[in-house]
C-alpha cells in the first residue's frame, strides 16, 4: 500500500541533508559546551554557529536567541518568565482565544497564581482584530501573546499590525509562531515582536530543538535553573545534535521557502477547490486566503472527524481531526468553536496538511477517495 | 506495532452489517454521547418465539467515530434473537470483550450502544403500555 502523510503540521521527516549534519555530533563531536578542553569547545562554536543561523533566518541578533527542548518550553517560558519578572509593573496578560494548549494551559496556571488574563475573541475565519488588543491593553498588561498562524486552521494573523500597537503602548508582545516558521518569511523587526518561538521538528528538523527569540533588553526569568548555560536563561546541557540539525533545516528553509510556498499554495488550493466541488456539505474551516500555503481544515455535515481519519488511514493516508473523540479530553477543538462552529460541526472536521514532499498525484488520489470515504460514513449514519 | 484499534473494531467499522433503518420498526431508541457528541438510533423489529418477545431484526445509524460504529454493529449481533429481557442484560463489558479489546478513551462508546438499546426497549413497553390504555 503507498502511503501518503498528509499531517506535516504535525511533524515534519528529518531532511536528509538535515541528518548528514547533524551526524557528525552523536559520536564525533559529542562534547559538552560547556567544557573548556577541545572537546567541549569544539562543540560550542557548532552551538554559535547554529545560534548564528537561526538568528539570520528570522533578522535577529545571535545573543537574542535562546535555544530550549520544544515550543511547548518556550511557550512555557515566555508566559511564565515574563509574567514573574514583570509582575511589580502589572499582572493582566493577553492572548486569544485561539491559542495552541500550551499557552492556553500555561495562562490558565498563571491565573491560578493570581495574574489576569484577558481571552481575545476571532472572527469566523479566525483573524484577531488588531483594534480589540487595543482595546484590551490597559496599564495592568504585560504581555500580549497572539499565536502568528493557527496549527489547526491555518490563518495567518495581521502580526504586524497587532506589533506596532504594542510597541506604542509599551507592551511585550510574543508570537508563537511554530506553524508559520520556515513556511512564509519573519522578521522579527518587521513584525514587531520582541518575543518569539519556533519550533524545529515542524520544518524538517530533528525532534527536540526549539527556539526562543528574547528581544535584547526584555525582562524576563528563566524557567530553568542550573548550570547556566544558554546566557543563563535555560540551563540544561544543550541538545547540540539536534541544535545543529535545526540550523540547517532554517538554511535551506531560507534557499527553498519561496519555491516551495509557491508550490504548495498551489496543491493547497487544488485539494480545496476539489473538496468542495466533489463533496456536498463540505464547508473550509479558517480564511481563504490568509491561510498558511500547507494547511487545509474542513467540516462536513453528517460524519465523524476521527471516523474520516481511520478511513484514511486504511488507505494509507495520514490526517487529524479537531473531534472530540480524538482528543485526549473528549472535547471538541477549541479553535473550531472560537470560529463559532457548533460542536456538531467541530465532529466533523479533518485536517490536511501538506509539505516539502507532497505531489500532485497525492492530492488527486484523495480527491479520489475522500468523497468515497464521506458517501460511505455518511449512510452509516444515516446524516442524523 | 499495534494498532489503535484491534482487527474486530476495524472490521466492523469498515464493513458494518447492521446499519441502515427498519422502516416499519416497532421500537426506535435515540441516544447522544453527552461526552463526545457521537449519536446513535436504534431500529428494532419485534417477533415472538415461545410466547416470549423477541429482537427479530434490529439496525442502526451512528454519527460517531470507528469504535461508535463498531459498538453499535457489536451490538446489535449480540442481540439479535435475545428476548427484550436478555437483551437489556448485555452490559458495555460483553461488547467490548466481543470487540477484542477498546482503547481506555473508547470505553464510553460501547456504553452509548447499550444506552441506545436501553431507550429503544424502554419505549417499546411504554408504547406497548399507552396502546393497553
Amino acid at each position: 500500500m503507498k502511503k501518503i502523510y498528509l499531517d506535516y503540521a504535525a511533524t515534519t521527516p528529518v531532511d536528509p541533508r538535515v541528518t548528514r549534519a547533524m551526524l557528525p555530533y552523536f559520536n564525533k563531536k559529542f562534547g559538552n559546551t560547556m567544557s573548556l578542553h577541545g572537546f567541549g569547545q569544539e562543540v560550542k562554536s557548532a552551538l554559535e554557529q547554529s545560534r548564528e543561523e537561526v538568528a539570520n533566518f528570522i533578522g535577529a541578533e545571535p545573543n537574542e536567541i535562546i535555544f530550549t527542548g520544544s515550543a511547548t518550553e518556550s511557550n512555557n517560558f515566555v508566559l511564565k518568565g515574563i509574567a514573574f519578572a514583570n509582575r511589580n509593573k502589572g499582572r493582566n496578560i493577553v492572548i486569544s482565544s485561539i491559542e495552541h494548549p500550551c499557552i492556553m494551559e500555561s495562562a490558565e496556571w498563571l491565573e491560578s497564581q493570581g495574574f489576569e488574563i484577558t481571552r481575545l475573541p476571532v472572527d469566523k475565519y479566525g483573524q484577531i482584530s488588531p483594534g480589540d488588543v487595543e482595546k484590551a491593553i490597559k496599564k495592568e498588561t504585560i504581555l500580549v501573546s497572539i499565536i502568528h498562524a493557527s496549527n489547526e486552521i491555518g490563518t495567518i494573523q495581521p502580526i504586524k499590525e497587532i506589533g506596532k500597537i504594542c510597541r506604542e503602548k509599551g507592551v511585550y508582545f510574543h508570537t508563537d509562531a511554530v506553524q508559520s516558521f520556515g513556511k512564509i518569511p519573519l522578521d522579527v523587526n518587521s513584525i514587531n515582536v520582541d518575543l518569539l518561538s519556533a519550533s524545529s521538528h515542524k520544518m524538517y528538523g530533528p525532534k527536540g530543538a526549539a527556539i526562543l527569540f528574547i528581544r535584547k533588553g526584555t525582562k524576563i526569568e528563566p524557567l530553568l535553573h542550573g548550570g547556566g548555560q544558554e546566557m543563563g536563561l535555560r540551563s540544561s546541557t544543550v541538545n547540540v545534535p539536534a541544535v545543529v540539525g535545526f540550523a540547517e533545516a532554517c538554511k535551506i528553509a531560507k534557499k527553498e521557502m519561496k519555491k516551495e510556498g509557491t508550490n504548495l499554495t498551489k496543491l493547497r488550493d487544488r485539494l480545496i477547490k476539489g473538496i468542495l466541488s466533489k463533496i456536498p456539505g463540505s464547508y473550509l474551516n479558517g480564511h481563504p486566503q490568509k491561510r498558511l500555503p500547507n494547511n487545509i481544515n474542513f467540516w462536513f455535515e453528517g460524519v465523524e472527524g476521527e471516523s474520516i481519519v481511520i478511513q484514511l488511514d486504511l488507505l494509507g493516508i495520514a490526517a487529524s481531526t479537531g473531534s472530540a473523540c480524538s482528543s485526549a479530553k473528549l472535547e471538541p477543538s477549541h479553535v473550531l468553536l472560537a470560529i463559532g462552529l457548533k460542536h456538531e460541526q467541530a465532529h466533523g472536521s479533518l485536517r490536511l496538511t501538506l509539505g516539502r514532499w507532497t505531489k500532485k498525484s497525492e492530492i488527486d488520489y484523495v480527491l479520489k477517495v475522500l468523497p468515497q470515504i464521506i458517501q460511505k460514513l455518511r449512510k452509516i449514519s444515516g446524516k442524523i | 506495532m499495534k494498532p489503535y484499534y484491534s482487527r474486530e473494531v476495524i472490521k466492523r467499522f469498515t464493513n458494518p452489517k447492521n446499519f441502515g433503518e427498519i422502516k416499519n420498526a416497532d421500537t426506535v431508541g435515540k441516544v447522544g454521547n453527552p461526552r463526545c457528541g457521537d449519536i446513535m438510533k436504534l431500529y428494532i423489529k419485534i417477533g415472538r418465539k415461545g410466547g416470549k418477545e423477541i429482537i427479530e431484526d434490529i439496525k442502526f445509524h451512528t454519527l460517531g467515530c470507528a469504535a461508535a460504529i463498531a459498538t453499535s454493529d457489536m451490538a446489535c449481533d449480540l442481540v439479535k434473537g435475545k428476548t427484550l429481557r436478555e437483551a437489556l442484560k448485555i452490559d458495555y463489558k460483553k461488547i467490548i470483550k466481543a470487540l477484542g479489546d477498546l482503547p481506555p478513551i473508547k470505553i464510553h462508546c460501547s456504553v452509548l450502544a447499550r444506552e441506545g438499546l436501553k431507550a429503544a426497549v424502554e419505549n417499546y413497553y411504554a408504547k406497548k403500555k399507552s396502546q393497553k390504555k
